[in-house]
């Protein structure tokens, strides 16, 4: 199993939500996050004065799929969440020793 | 104000069309106050600031209408004594003022209403000043500063240019408050801010320039009453003052945002309003004075004065004044006064003409009433401030600055989304 990390635009999540529902991919959790990547965010101006809003208003997303599931979802984020302009985000993908549903107790591939 | 001096020829008979506007123009110029300078300066601060800053106009506004009625009207409007230094207060706590008397300055108008208009002046002065110290102030010291302020600062300076007091009698031009209210209050925000020190957190980044956007229309809005009721008759001189006002104010908004252009390529529209207000500004000494042509002149100059002092001189002298009080009331009022010196117009005012009518030594009297307000202002706030600092201390704790000012200081916040 594989957990996949998505640092979003926030105005793209409704086309990730979308894409991701199109292949079958349901479960997730969002959170509003704050951050910023290699270009220290970006600049506003204020009566002829610019200043750096050095933390910007992303989401994240955070998805557990079954291993043959991880390229698929990954590809669904990518292509709706790209524009091709700074601040796109970026994507963490790691392994996930186990899951539980606490319902019923079921473990592994079946509970995800 | 529209003021004859002491030799007024007018009858004193009242007149109903002139109460009826001046009564209008006294409840517009509260609306440049609260909401209009509360919800300007509330959007351009830190979000978990708002309601301190929205809260130093609306005490400022309540202090100074009491100490207005009880003894600042007296002693700013009574008849001049001490070689034109104060006015004699008799009617103190406002006792002997007659519901029927006329106003002694504007006989077509009772004095009633010519103490709440003067007062609605004087409120405003001092809450413009908020912007200078806010995110940092204790409250109960600003509360002290404005009972100590209007009392030591505004009431002397508007004595000695409304008042019948030695700047009057030297013959300054001030319609509706240049020097009184906005290079007085712009040089004591100075003061205060230099007092205060730098914010621990200077950047600048409004968290609601919507609310600012409202506000300054609320002022454009009140500043009809502001230089137009400064007529104290309801006529072609108000209307002259108006029309000038409204056209100065869109000149320094279309200046400001050619600036912008030029500097960055984008028009902001922070930049907008700033340079309307910069435009209403610079032409409220000069309403009741100068041509349509003028204003439009006064108004496109105004925010590259204003511009100048913001971008060039605060980041070099390193004074934190947050919002740019001095920046645009204090350097456009400078540029309104002596402008009007410029270009009074006899035939708008039979009590102005400027240098371009042929009486340079117009522009000399306004230098003279330009520098003694800066230095009276200045010194005299510096002083104000030092003695409360001393005593009560001026700035708030380190964790209440960081931690913001609304719920440390007033348990409340804006917001709670």
């Amino acid at each position: 199993m594989k957990e996949i990390v998505a640092i979003i635009r926030p105005n793209k999540l409704g086309d990730v939500k979308q894409a991701l529902e199109a292949i079958g991919c349901h479960g997730m959790t969002v959170i509003e996050v704050k951050g910023r990547g290699r270009q220290l965010g970006i600049t506003e101006s204020y009566r002829g004065s610019d200043y750096r809003i050095d933390m910007l208003p992303k989401t994240r997303l955070e998805i557990i799929v079954k291993d043959e599931d991880a390229e698929k979802v990954i590809d669904a984020i990518v292509m709706s969440a790209q524009t091709g302009d700074i601040g796109d985000g970026k994507i963490f993908i790691s392994s996930v020793e186990d899951v539980v549903r606490i319902r019923t107790g079921e473990k592994g591939d079946k509970a995800v | 104000m529209n003021l004859h001096g002491e030799e007024n020829n007018m009858d004193p008979v009242l007149n109903s069309g002139d109460t009826a506007w001046m009564l209008i123009s006294t409840a517009l110029i509260m609306l440049m106050t609260v909401p209009g300078v509360a919800l300007f300066y509330g959007g351009l601060t830190k979000k978990q600031n708002v309601l301190n800053t929205m809260f130093l106009s609306l005490i400022a506004f309540a202090i100074t209408s009491i100490v207005w009625v009880l003894y600042g009207y007296q002693f700013a409007f009574g008849q001049d004594i001490l070689m034109g230094l104060i006015g004699n207060p008799t009617n103190l706590l406002f006792n002997g003022i007659g519901v029927d008397s006329l106003a002694r300055l504007a006989p077509t108008i009772p004095t009633t209403v010519f103490i709440a208009f003067q007062m609605t002046f004087a409120a405003i002065t001092i809450a413009l000043i908020s912007g200078a110290i806010v995110e940092r102030m204790k409250f109960s010291s600003w509360m002290v500063f404005v009972l100590l302020w209007v009392s030591l600062v505004y009431v002397p300076i508007a004595h000695w240019v409304w008042g019948g007091g030695f700047l009057a009698q030297l013959g300054a031009l001030d319609f509706a408050g240049g020097t009184v209210v906005h290079i007085n209050s712009g040089m004591a925000a100075l003061a205060l801010a230099i007092l205060l020190g730098r914010r621990k957190n200077s950047s600048l980044l409004p968290h609601h320039l919507g609310y600012s956007v409202i506000g300054a229309a609320f002022l454009w809005f009140g500043w009809f009453g502001f230089n137009a009721g400064s007529a104290l008759t309801a006529g072609g001189l108000a209307g002259s003052a108006f029309i000038v006002t409204n056209t100065a104010a869109a000149a320094g908004m279309i200046s400001w945002l050619i600036i912008d252009y030029l500097k960055t390529g984008k028009p902001t529209l922070l930049g907008a309003i700033s340079g309307g207000i910069a435009g209403l500004v610079a032409i409220t000494p000069a309403a009741g004075f100068v041509t349509v042509q003028a204003a439009v002149i006064i108004g496109l100059v105004t925010s590259a004065v204003s511009y100048f002092a913001i971008s060039y001189l605060k980041p070099r002298f390193g004074y934190d004044d947050a919002l740019d009080v001095f920046g645009i009331h204090g350097m456009s009022g400078m540029w309104g006064a002596i402008a009007t010196g410029l270009f009074a117009a006899p035939f708008i005012n039979s009590l102005g003409t400027g240098v371009f009518y042929g009486n340079p030594g117009q522009l000399v009297t306004q230098i003279i009433a330009i520098v003694v307000v800066m230095a009276y202002s200045f010194l005299v706030t510096l002083i104000l401030g030092k003695i409360i600092d001393r005593t009560l201390g001026l700035r708030v704790k380190h964790k209440e600055e960081i931690e913001g000012l609304d719920t440390n200081l007033h348990d409340e916040s804006g917001y709670r989304i």
